[in-house]
This record gives structure tokens, C-alpha cells and sequence, in this order.
């Protein structure tokens, strides 16, 4: 060996097995595939945080129930006070708790804002339509959850929210009321109904959300991240074959994204340590009484995220058209990709028509969830009824209106400004 | 520009949502406790007055003794000689003496557990409603309730407060021929062992007990919030410039 040459670099052990397991594994590919070299484009704005933060909070989520599930006993005879001995008497039971309760309001929170960043920047369109299916069922699968993992505590609003929903079933017509049997297992919400919504929030439900959500990466992996701009930065490739507007998902996004976890956790960690019932809104008063079916709470009202529909359901005066109503209000943004006829993908370059129906559609949910919170009186059936045709109308008549929309030239390359 | 025009309204338009939901929840007659759960001394108080008022007939079978011994600044002697009467462990939790088939016998109902009271109902609750009793004949007890109407609950506390009437001013209304009522005011009408602020002190520990029995560690929450965040301010800062160098590349 001569002098000159520079000494070969002893390899570590643990190198050494890396490389060993990578040749049988091939994980460094998938490595490269997924983060080191996914180009994902520059110009990323402060809408593109939450679809990091809802992984975030699904693995929050997953680590607090494991814990929670160590100490909480699934029967109607001992799941309330296994809840109150998780917060009293287990070391920082309460906090796992909290983490947990708040997890379920924060998830939503997270997702309506990812799912609203996709309307703005048409996300859905064409080549991202399975990403915005898989998304979707993402998003059914999280109200299922979220609707099994409330009956757990037995409290007295878990009772009644979980009587109420289930009956909802029941205005199918044939079929209706044996189907309701049939779910709960019982005549009424019972021991057995307890036993299996738990079975369901704490297997069936997070292996169904785990599958979807790798589904959802990998079909945006395969074609690619929208941007603000909704420019395809695959167009335009610089001579590394690497598209010129994007930038290797690690390292850069991940640095920015964990500025944004620690934005959301400082968040998050003021709900969990000074307000973790939120007013009564993510922890409702009424379920600090345990389940009692002879005491029906003042206002059943279902936790803040569902009650925009929830609001259509009580606004329509049949049952049954409620019901399908409600259902249409979840399912409809499924058909997005293919009801959207505009050129352009981004509200910068769209027109004052998608914008006010847009504005009009985000304003009418928010509405919406107000008014499935307030008791009924007649001028509120009225709103709701209102707000539930502006909700419906951003769908049924965008055809139309996307077609019609004075929309403005797509540049060639994504808008970014070096810091 | 426009989007966080956007942004900003939904922002707006979402906390004031919040803030008319908050205002909607709470009923204009209720009366603020004031409670202070970092008061040691009146915790004290309140774990007695609802040994010596309370738990008679209501239990509070989530807390334990031996907790109460530790947050409230007690030895466990000390709360085996003053809070402690019916002969459980220190390691035990607050049950009641009274037989449930006797209470729902003598009461109409069960006494509810009163270990999450506070938090079911709310602390501006608990303390107007016990300072809510009025003589009413018509009535089993010969007390009602202003706050809860037709309570099976009788005025545990008249010794301490005295028996108040309720004073109404009467609005006629000869139209319909009726007279509607509109509550005014309490009137004493036999004072009790304290003077009306020494009962609202009274009736202010015992809540800010049933406040404290209904969260444990709320203080233990509340400290190691402000903990987090600052961890999380450094965490953010350090976070922050590792982005700042990364993203310098990109042009």
C-alpha cells in the first residue's frame, strides 16, 4: 500500500450490518424513493404543514391508546370509573388521556385544513384524483373512529350521542330497525355495543386508517406534490433529470416541517395542560356523569366535527331525506375531481366566480357547525336550511360555474421568492 | 394575498363562533364561585365541611384519602383523625354510609356521586345552588331550589345559613289575568350560625374542594404546561435555525 494513497475508511459494525440487511431489504431504495430524492416543489406555503401534521397526530393517537388500552376496562360495569382511575390513579394517566382527547379534536381540526388546502389549490384534479379518494376514505374512516372511540368513556353524552347516531340507521326504510339491532347487538346501547365499538375503534378502524393512509403517500408519491401555483414542476426537468422547481423532500421539507410540529405541539400542549375540555367542546360536560338511559342530557349535540352535518340532518323535516342528505354532505367530495371543469388548478389563477363559491361553501360549514351546536328554534331551522343549499350548491353546480369562471394564465414555473 | 385574506377571516370567523359558543353556555343566573384551587387553607376547610355536610349521604368513591393526605399539605394522621369516619384504609376512596335502597327510599333518588360534580356542572353552579334553598311549604323537605326546581335534596346547610324566602316582584297582567313573577332577591328570614359572608365562604371552600376532587392534578397540570412550552420555545428556536440553514440552498 502506498504512502499517498489516503488509508481506507474502517467501517463500523453497525455499518456493516446496515449493508447487510439493505442487500436483503432494499430499504436505502426505498429510502431515496419516499425522502431523499422525492422532489417535491419549492414553493410550499403554510397551507402544506397539515397533511405532515395529521401523520403526527395519528401516531399520537396510536402511542396514547396503546397506553390508554393498558388500564381501560370495555364494560358498561367498569369503563367510567377505568376511565377516572386512568386519570387519578395511573402515573401520567391523565396526560395520555388528555393527549388522546384532545388528539381526536386536533385531528380534525389538522384534517378539515388539509382537505380545505386541497379546494384552494385543486389538488384533487387529474393526475391526484386517487390521492384525493384515498384521502376521503381517510377522512370516513376517521369520523367512524372518532364515532366508536366517544361511546368508550360511558359517559352520559357518550350514551346518548352513540343512541342518537345509531338510530339514524334506523330511517332506512325495510331494513332500518333490524339494522340498528344488529349494530348495536342489543336492543338498546348496551354491554355488548360497548364491547364492540371498542373492538372496532382499537383494531379495525386504526388498521383500516393505517393501510389508506400509506395508500394516500404512495399515489402522491407516484405522481407527484401540487403546489400553490397547481404547476406540474414535472414539465420542466434540469439536466439532472431532477424537476428544476423541486427540492429532495429530505432534507429540506423535513427541517421545515418539524418548525411546524413544534408550532402545532406548543398548539396542542396549550389545549392538553390549560384547557384540555376546551369549554366543553372537545370534553362535553355531560360526560363527566356516567351513562344513565333514564337521564337524557339537556342538548344531545354531537362533538363540534360533526355537527355541520348534523346541522343538515335536523334541517331537513324527513327523516329519512335527512339521513341521505347528511351522507351526500360526507360523500360528496368525493366526486370533486370529476365535477371540476376549470383549466387551471389554483385559486391564484382562477376567477372571482370559484373564488365567491369557494368562500360561500368554507363560510356555510363553519356556519353549519355553529348552528348543529345551538338548540332549535325556528329562525336557526331556517339558517340551516339556507347554509345547507350554499354547502350543496358548491358541488352540484361547479360544472358550471368552473366552466364559465374567467380564469387567469398559468405561468410556466412555480412563484418563489429565495428567504 | 387574497388566500390569507381568506385565511385571516376563517381565523376570525372561527374563534368568534368560539367566543359566542362560550358566552351561550354559561346561564345568566349563576353566581361566580371565585374558587381558588392553589388555596391550600381552603381546601382544608372544604374537605371538612364535606366530610361533616356531604358525605353522609353523597359519596365521592374516585378520591382517595391518602391523595387528599398528600395534595392538601396533610399528614395521613391528620386526615385519619379529621377527615376519616367510617373506618376505610387511607388508602381507600370516599364512600357514604347511607344504604342506597334507604336513600332512593327516604330521597326519591340516589344522592349522586359527587367526585366530578364540579366538572359536570360547573363550579358557578354547585356554588349558586347552594346558596339557592328557599322555604317552601309545598314541598316534601319544606325547601326548594331557585337553581334546580323540585330538588329532592333538603337544605343541609340551614343551621350554618338560616332559612331564606324568596322574594318576587309581581308584574299584572290583566290581559291574560295573570300575574308574572320576577325573582328579586333572598330574604333571611331566620339567620343561621354564620353571617351571609361567612356562609358564602363557607359554601366557596366546600366548592373549591369539589373543584379540586374533580381534577386532582390540575395544578400539576397547569405547572408542567408552562414547562412544555418552554421547552417547546427552545426546541422552536433551534428547529428554526436548522431551517433557515438548509433552505439557504434553495434558490
Amino acid at each position: 500500500m502506498s504512502a499517498t494513497m489516503p488509508s481506507p475508511v474502517r467501517r463500523g459494525r453497525l455499518a456493516a450490518i446496515a449493508e447487510w440487511c439493505d442487500q436483503r431489504l432494499g430499504y436505502s431504495r426505498f429510502i431515496k424513493a419516499h425522502m431523499t430524492e422525492y422532489y417535491a416543489p419549492k414553493n410550499f406555503n403554510f397551507w402544506y404543514y397539515f397533511g405532515s401534521l395529521a401523520l403526527l397526530v395519528l401516531v399520537i393517537q396510536i402511542v396514547t391508546g396503546i397506553f390508554l388500552t393498558m388500564n381501560y376496562k370495555p364494560s358498561a360495569e367498569g369503563a367510567f370509573a377505568s376511565v377516572e382511575y386512568i386519570m387519578r390513579d395511573v402515573e401520567w394517566g391523565w396526560l395520555i388521556r388528555y393527549m388522546h382527547s384532545t388528539g381526536a379534536s386536533a385531528f380534525f381540526v389538522v384534517v378539515y385544513l388539509h382537505m380545505f388546502r386541497g379546494l384552494m389549490y385543486g389538488s384533487y384534479k387529474n393526475p391526484r384524483e386517487l390521492v384525493w379518494i384515498f384521502g376521503m376514505l381517510i377522512y370516513l374512516c376517521l369520523m367512524a373512529e372518532a364515532f366508536f372511540g366517544y361511546l368508550l368513556p360511558w359517559g352520559n353524552m357518550s350514551y346518548w350521542g352513540a343512541q342518537v347516531i345509531v338510530s339514524l340507521f334506523g330511517a332506512i326504510p325495510g331494513i332500518g330497525e333490524s339494522l340498528v339491532e344488529w349494530i348495536r347487538g342489543d336492543y338498546y346501547i348496551s354491554d355488548i355495543t360497548l364491547n364492540r365499538f371498542f373492538a372496532l375503534h382499537v383494531i379495525a378502524l386504526p388498521l383500516a386508517l393505517i393501510f389508506l393512509v400509506v395508500a394516500h403517500i404512495f399515489a402522491l408519491h407516484e405522481v407527484g406534490s401540487n403546489n400553490p401555483d397547481g404547476v406540474e414542476i414535472k414539465k420542466l426537468k434540469g439536466p439532472d433529470g431532477h424537476p428544476v422547481d423541486g427540492i429532495p423532500f429530505h432534507p429540506y421539507y423535513t427541517v421545515k416541517d418539524l418548525v411546524g410540529v413544534i408550532v402545532f405541539l406548543a398548539f396542542f400542549s396549550c389545549v392538553v395542560f390549560f384547557a384540555p375540555e376546551m369549554g366543553g367542546y372537545f370534553l362535553e360536560h355531560a360526560n363527566f356523569q356516567p351513562a344513565n338511559p333514564l337521564q337524557t342530557p339537556e342538548n344531545i349535540a354531537p362533538v363540534w366535527y360533526f355537527t355541520p352535518f348534523y346541522a343538515i340532518l335536523r334541517a331537513v323535516p324527513n327523516k329519512l331525506l335527512g339521513v341521505v342528505l347528511m351522507g351526500l354532505a360526507v360523500i360528496s367530495f368525493a366526486f370533486l375531481p370529476w365535477l371540476d371543469r376549470s383549466k387551471v388548478k389554483s385559486i391564484r389563477y382562477r376567477g372571482w366566480i370559484f373564488k365567491t363559491f369557494l368562500f360561500a361553501f368554507a363560510f356555510s360549514f363553519i356556519a353549519l357547525g355553529y348552528l348543529g351546536l345551538q338548540h332549535v328554534t325556528p329562525a336557526y331551522t331556517y339558517a340551516a336550511r339556507f347554509f345547507t343549499i350554499v354547502y350543496f350548491s358548491f358541488f352540484i353546480l361547479m360544472p358550471w360555474y368552473t366552466k364559465i369562471d374567467p380564469t387567469k394564465p398559468v405561468p410556466e414555473r412555480v412563484t418563489y421568492h429565495a428567504h | 394575498m387574497r388566500i390569507k385574506n381568506i385565511a385571516l377571516a376563517l381565523v376570525l370567523g372561527v374563534s368568534w363562533c368560539g367566543a359566542s359558543f362560550a358566552a351561550s353556555s354559561a346561564s345568566g343566573v349563576l353566581q361566580p364561585a371565585n374558587n381558588d384551587v392553589a388555596n391550600t387553607a381552603s381546601l382544608q376547610r372544604g374537605a371538612r365541611n364535606f366530610v361533616n355536610y356531604c358525605l353522609g349521604c353523597h359519596s365521592a368513591r374516585y378520591v382517595r384519602y391518602s391523595r387528599l393526605a398528600a395534595d392538601l399539605g396533610l399528614t395521613e394522621a391528620q386526615v385519619i383523625e379529621n377527615l376519616m369516619f367510617t373506618g376505610d384504609s387511607i388508602h381507600g376512596t370516599m364512600q357514604n354510609v347511607l344504604p342506597q335502597e334507604a336513600a332512593a327510599r327516604w330521597f326519591g333518588t340516589t344522592p349522586p356521586d359527587l367526585s366530578l360534580i364540579a366538572r359536570a356542572r360547573g363550579t358557578d353552579y354547585v356554588y349558586t345552588f347552594l346558596k339557592s334553598f328557599y322555604v317552601d311549604p309545598k314541598r316534601p323537605t319544606g325547601v326548594n331550589n331557585l337553581v334546580l326546581p323540585g330538588t329532592s335534596m333538603p337544605h343541609v346547610l340551614w343551621e350554618l345559613q338560616g332559612f331564606q324566602e324568596a322574594v318576587y316582584d309581581g308584574e299584572s297582567d290583566p290581559a291574560n289575568d295573570a300575574v308574572h313573577k320576577k325573582f328579586k332577591g333572598f330574604e333571611l328570614v331566620q339567620p343561621g350560625l354564620l353571617s351571609p359572608a361567612e356562609y358564602d365562604q363557607f359554601v366557596r371552600d366546600t366548592v373549591n374542594f369539589l373543584d379540586y376532587i374533580a381534577e386532582p392534578m390540575q395544578l400539576e397540570r397547569r405547572s408542567l404546561g408552562f414547562r412544555v412550552l418552554a421547552f417547546l420555545l427552545v426546541f422552536f428556536l433551534l428547529a428554526y435555525a436548522l431551517k433557515k440553514e438548509y433552505w439557504k440552498d434553495v434558490k
